[in-house]
């Protein structure tokens, strides 16, 4: 078992509230864990990415090297292909379509989703209108995660236990919201 | 034992509580921050009453660390790279005192400057002081080797550096425990002679440590860090610190098998790395940051044995990755994607609401009608005012060269001469620098960005908040010339009149634009809900 996961979005979107959540899966799985991420001051409206590595062998580099990704998880379109050099030849992508426009000289959306196309194996989810049926914008990153669940490598129950666990301390109301929002793009990966 | 999925910067601090520190002594500054925050969050270091408030600057926390280690206890003192250089002072030094209770120094490099200035290697440093230095690979070994760090402090009675880069310090892996020890009784230095540095102190002490060496040496060869990967081969390995990891990376993925050598102990440990020479008709030397051991190995006349980065076999620059050691080991590169053309840079920028956006949109709005529109600033969130659309700044070099730089362009007659700097920088290295312009009666202005916190390393407390105007003033900065406005939209018409007399008044004037940070108003906010 070894999985290369490249997390990506804008500073303050939660990939690493998603990293948190699947690293802690994988320690619970009995896997070794390495997650290489970004903090000062790209976390200023930048673009962010999280090396995330799983496997039940040893895991000696932080970094994934280039063309060894076998899943691109990104909360936003473009940021997917920022990291495309990472991705394996047979590797994922798993983004949401709503664009994050910070910039002036952001992409036609259509443009970006051609060459997302392009790349080969890829599944979009409208992460922020599920989360707006939900009746949360925040739980956007936890649908995400739900949605490329089954590529992850982990159980479900495992990602849900640790789901659970990191919300705990905010109240068993955010824990029910998060674990919904799972299930939300879960059941979008399945159809 | 217990385990626990720790960033390596957080391995650090859990294992310092674990080797009994008294004290934690830092500034904030990446990629180093977290070891002190996770210290002052943890509820053992909480129970042992361990001292973890920041410090005012690299400096005063050094020698803060070095004091507690004279009382007899263990103190830890962590800074980046460049925190180290407001820092040298105190710690050459302290190699020349050494220490009592164990000290040790960790200080986080930032190869590749994600978050810095430049990309300077602190093993130099080490070397510099001849200092034990240790240089772990992984989360675990970080957490091993900072107990260690301590062990071997007390045993030398010298600091020990512990130096690691951005990529260790903020990956997370898992670390597993070891039992913690009790903190040190309080039993101050008794000999004198060890730490008045009078020359004639000083020499003794200095042939002391230069006798020490060869303990150091001894020590790096039995360093429970120094790995041989054995195989028989024509051509070796020797891999330092992080290094290592992207070696063993290419091996595992590429099933090569190929002799490696792992260093992760200073003063080199000299019979391993003779042995390994020996072997082998090549070797490639594998460094995180400066080429410093394979200058060292390679000699004056340039041993052609070996190879690394100043022969071209790694580059020169950046920071290692698998990548650039598969090439330097001779592994075809896979056909690799390419970014399609249409993505767009995606820059930091200031949050939307930041009291710096209107600090700056007054400052270009009043600077439109001079000549001369030069504005020295200085490190911090405010830095990305050179970014569009504010392109409001003309330097940023050090912690506090906002202020002298103005000081000095003002001597030579630019007018005005304005420097942009934040609170927590000013009370960090900015206030002695405005102190040289009081004396001298500078024209110049010192816009202080008040924001009351440390924002860029994630909103960590600020020493001067809610005193700045008395510092100003205990300096000697005129009353009349401390202003304050409030950087809002609705106040720039007011803000820019301010800013006006203030360019033009011919002595040192100081202006506090003075609003909290966003990031830090919206935490508390959410703090007061839950």
């Amino acid at each position: 078992m070894h999985k290369n996961i490249i997390l990506a979005g804008v500073g303050g979107q939660g990939i690493l509230t998603i990293a948190a959540i699947i690293d802690l899966a994988a320690m619970n799985s009995g896997l070794k864990v390495k997650q290489a991420e970004v903090h000062g001051m790209s976390q200023r409206g930048g673009a962010v990415e999280s090396h995330l590595r799983i496997s039940d062998e040893i895991i000696y580099s932080d970094l994934i090297p280039l063309g060894a990704a076998d899943l691109i998880l990104s909360v936003e379109p473009m940021e997917a292909l920022r990291y495309v050099p990472f991705l394996s030849s047979q590797g994922l992508i798993v983004t949401s379509t709503e664009p994050f426009e910070n910039i002036a000289n952001y992409p036609d959306p259509q443009n970006i989703r051609s060459a997302i196309e392009n790349t080969g194996r890829c599944v979009f989810v409208d992460a922020g209108s599920l989360a707006r049926e939900i009746g949360n914008v925040k739980t956007y990153n936890i649908i995400m995660l739900g949605a490329a669940s089954p590529h992850i490598g982990i159980a479900k129950e495992r990602l849900e236990e640790s789901i659970e666990a990191l919300f705990r301390r905010k109240g068993k109301a955010l824990v029910d919201l998060n674990l919904k929002a799972f299930h939300k793009g879960l059941e979008l990966a399945m159809n | 034992m217990n385990t626990q999925l720790l960033l390596g910067a957080e391995a650090i601090a859990l294992a310092a509580i674990d080797a009994g520190i008294s004290g934690v002594y830092a500034y904030p500054g990446t990629p180093s921050t977290e070891i002190t925050e996770f210290i002052q969050r943890d509820a053992n270091a909480q129970a042992r009453s361990v001292r973890s408030n920041w410090s005012v600057n690299e400096k005063t926390a050094y020698e803060a660390a070095l004091g507690m280690s004279y009382a007899g206890k263990r103190s830890l003192v962590c800074m980046k790279h460049v925190g180290l250089n407001v820092a040298a002072d105190a710690f050459i030094n302290s190699a020349i005192t050494g220490v009592n209770g164990g000290l040790v120094v960790v200080v986080a490099d930032d190869p590749s400057m994600h978050s810095s200035q430049n990309e300077q290697d602190s093993r130099v440093y080490g070397k510099f002081a001849f200092l034990p230095t240790i240089e772990p690979s992984t989360q675990q070994e970080a957490y091993d080797a900072v107990r260690y760090a301590f062990d071997t402090s007390e045993q030398v009675k010298l600091p020990v550096l512990v130096r690691i880069t951005t990529r260790l310090s903020h990956s997370r892996a898992i670390v597993a425990q070891d039992t913690p020890k009790k903190q040190n009784e309080l039993a101050p230095e008794t000999d004198k002679k060890k730490w008045i540095l009078l020359p004639a102190n000083a020499r003794v002490r200095y042939s002391r440590l230069l006798e020490t060496q060869t303990q150091l040496v001894s020590l790096s060869e039995q360093s429970p860090f120094l790995q041989t990967i054995d195989c028989t081969g024509d051509f070796g390995v020797v891999a330092f610190g992080i290094a290592f990891n992207y070696v063993m990376e290419v091996l595992q993925t590429e099933r090569l098998r190929i002799p490696v050598l792992k260093i992760s102990q200073y003063p080199l440990p000299e019979r391993q790395i003779r042995e390994f020479v020996q072997l082998h008709n090549r070797v490639l030397i594998a460094e995180e940051g400066y080429p410093v051991y394979e200058e060292l190995l390679r000699g004056y006349f340039d041993n052609k044995k070996f190879s690394g980065r100043l022969d071209g076999a790694l580059p020169r620059t950046g920071e290692l990755s698998p990548n650039r050691i598969a090439a330097a080991l001779g592994v075809a590169t896979p056909d690799i994607r390419v970014i399609p053309e249409i993505v767009a840079n995606r820059p930091p920028e200031l949050c939307k609401g930041c009291s710096h956006r209107d600090m700056y949109e007054a400052l270009n709005r009043t600077l439109a009608s001079y000549e001369h529109k030069h504005v020295f600033s200085d490190i911090g969130c405010y830095t990305l005012g050179a970014l569009p659309p504010f392109n409001a700044i003309n330097s940023c070099v050090d912690m506090g060269a906002s202020v002298t730089m103005a000081k000095g362009a003002a001597d030579a007659g630019l007018r005005p001469a304005i420097a942009v700097i934040g609170d927590s920088t000013f009370t960090h290295s900015g206030i002695t620098g405005l102190l040289d312009a009081v004396n001298d009666r500078s024209p110049m202005t010192v816009i202080i960005s008040d924001n009351a916190t440390t924002a860029m390393t994630g909103g960590q407390d600020s020493a001067g908040t809610n005193r700045l105007y008395d510092i100003c003033k205990g300096i000697g900065v005129e009353e009349r010339h401390i202003r304050t406005i409030v950087p809002l939209p609705k106040n720039i018409s007011d803000n820019c009149a301010v800013l006006r007399e203030e360019f033009d008044y011919d002595g040192v004037s100081v202006i506090l634009a003075t609003r909290e940070c966003i990031q830090t108003v919206g935490r508390k906010k959410k703090q007061k809900k839950a």
